[in-house]
């Protein structure tokens, strides 16, 4: 049941995309850290999403694997890795700081808050549209379920 | 699904229990572009429904479920089934920077219409079975 599987995307797409709000909080957190040393500076982190190809008809039926020969028909998301933003941290002149160094400065995270709040937002609404799937695909096997009764 | 095509239950069925199955892959297809509408170089896909069927038209002699001929100017369709389908790729109205040609709205409008012929596919299965039952109990 080619069906079934619909359940493997989109939970594939939703632990990806709470990856990546998972992400977004922990650079949203830290966006006023401040370091001593530029490489002491907590650096933006990003996920890196691949698409994971799976050969068509896993178990499914003789039609249903016939589907799309070759390509692939059905791409789960996997994230790749976690990546650190290279950007340099923003040096900072504030003597007062107790982190400052011997000339005065502070080196500031790289995190950009409004590039974060928009990857949130992306994740929340590409998780919503998973749900969305995911619902609707529950339906559809339940009324295959109920097929005759 | 291919073994006994030409059972007395599968002609009863008709078109419908291969429809879908149609569905369910395209189903599956569509998920996976919503599922990857944020990873980069993604190219979205889709089965086309004509495709199946003309694929199936080719080979309208071979074993299978098909629409009867009852004149002889009626057109020689064959029925659905998964053979024969290929994957294309989607043309994007909008292409992104990234390579993703997945566009959200698109594919959740061909995901919702696809949840709905698979609904209707059922709804003629169902009514199929239900004429079945009602035939074998005399209409009790």
């Amino acid at each position: 049941m080619a069906l079934f599987n619909v359940f493997d995307l989109a939970g594939s797409g939703m632990r990806a995309q709470s990856m990546r709000l998972n992400v977004t909080a922990s650079n949203l957190a830290n966006a006023d850290n401040v370091a001593t040393r530029p490489e002491d500076a907590y650096r933006a982190r990003h996920p890196v999403f691949a698409s994971h190809m799976r050969p068509g008809g896993v178990a499914g039926l003789a039609g249903a694997a016939s589907f799309g020969r070759g390509s692939g028909e059905s791409a789960a998301v996997r994230v790749l890795g976690i990546v650190e933003s290279s950007i340099n941290p923003v040096k900072r002149y504030e003597p007062a700081h107790p982190l400052a160094d011997e000339e005065g400065y502070v080196y500031a995270t790289n995190v950009n808050p409004i590039e974060e709040m928009v990857n949130m937002l992306s994740a929340s609404r590409s998780y919503q549209s998973n749900v969305e799937v995911l619902n609707t695909t529950k339906e559809l096997l339940l009324g295959t379920l109920r097929l005759g009764q | 699904m291919n073994a006994n095509q030409n059972s007395v239950l599968d002609r009863h069925f008709g078109v419908h229990a291969p429809a879908l199955e149609f569905r369910s892959a395209r189903a599956r297809v569509l998920a996976s572009n919503l599922t990857n509408a944020d990873t980069p170089n993604f190219k979205a896909r889709d089965i086309r429904f004509e495709d199946v069927l003309r694929a199936r038209g080719l080979e309208a002699g071979r074993a299978g479920v098909q629409m009867s001929a009852t004149h002889s100017a009626h057109i020689r369709t064959g029925g659905v089934e998964a053979g024969g389908a290929r994957l294309m790729y989607r043309n994007p109205y909008q292409p992104t920077l990234d390579g993703n040609t997945v566009e959200a709205e698109v594919e959740q409008g061909k995901f919702a219409e696809n949840a709905v012929q698979y609904q209707a596919s059922l709804m003629f299965l169902s009514g199929k079975i239900r004429g079945l039952r009602d035939a074998i109990k005399g209409g009790a």
